[in-house]
């Protein structure tokens, strides 16, 4: 099994318990895609380990998009401005920075 | 593609069988193609929306928080039976508050669970395209 920093991790990098997710953790992962973590990429990173913990799942990228328009301004709320941030994919991509399972439904 | 009207049925108590958190995954998938969806709760199926459930003792994952997510997936159909509720003791106030935000008026929070008598139900079971149970 891979770890990263000393944290194992599932064959597509996401974290295999969740109560393993350390900041240092997600700035590491972001590496391994060559992203250096903004403030705009933990404003997301953040609300995503909040989303979670309240509702137990990750969010679909609708929701996501939605939420953060309201939440951050309506110029962010769009999926243009998330791709940005997570090439990826805000779900793939940004789930697996903060520590998150991959989203039901997220293909 | 035309819009049917999906109901998923969920007749089972939350925990000890994986039929009601396998629904709920279900319908968060469906929730992706845009689709009329609807959920009703019938006999055990009720006591997947009581209010205040802990699943620490049992070490399984407390999914009733999840039900408080789907307003934001235009899932906000809740029927609940009136008959098994009432067999059960319970009342619409031991449930859970699930509201959803009415985008056409100003994003009210407006209430998702409906009781219904289980001839309603059977009614508007009779209106789908698809019912699926668990």
């Amino acid at each position: 099994m891979a770890d990263i920093l000393g944290a194992e991790v599932d064959e597509e990098g996401f974290l295999v318990d969740l109560k393993d997710w350390t900041k240092e953790i997600a700035v590491e992962m972001a590496k391994g895609d060559d992203i250096d973590l903004s403030e705009e990429h933990w404003d997301v990173i953040n609300f995503l380990r909040d989303y979670f913990e309240e509702y137990q799942i990750a969010p679909a990228v609708r929701v996501l998009t939605k939420a953060i328009g309201k939440q951050f301004g309506k110029e962010k709320g769009n999926s243009k401005y998330l791709y940005s941030l997570f090439p990826y994919g805000p779900g793939k991509q940004g789930c697996r920075f903060a520590g998150l399972p991959k989203p039901t439904g997220c293909i | 593609m035309a819009i049917k009207k999906f109901m998923y049925l969920n007749r089972r108590a939350p925990y000890g069988t994986v039929y009601a958190l396998e629904s709920l995954e279900v319908v968060l998938i469906a929730a992706a193609f845009d689709q009329d969806v609807s959920l009703a709760f019938m006999d055990d199926g009720v006591y997947q929306l009581v209010e205040g459930q802990k699943t620490d003792g049992i070490g399984m994952k407390n999914f009733s928080k999840t039900f408080h997510a789907l307003g934001d997936y235009d899932i906000n159909q809740f029927f609940v039976s009136a008959e098994s509720l009432e067999e059960r003791g319970l009342s619409v106030d031991d449930l859970m508050p699930l509201v959803w935000e009415d985008e056409d008026d100003d994003w009210a929070e407006k209430p998702s669970i409906k009781v219904v008598p289980n001839a309603e139900l059977t009614k508007i079971m009779s209106e789908q395209d698809v019912c699926l149970s668990f």
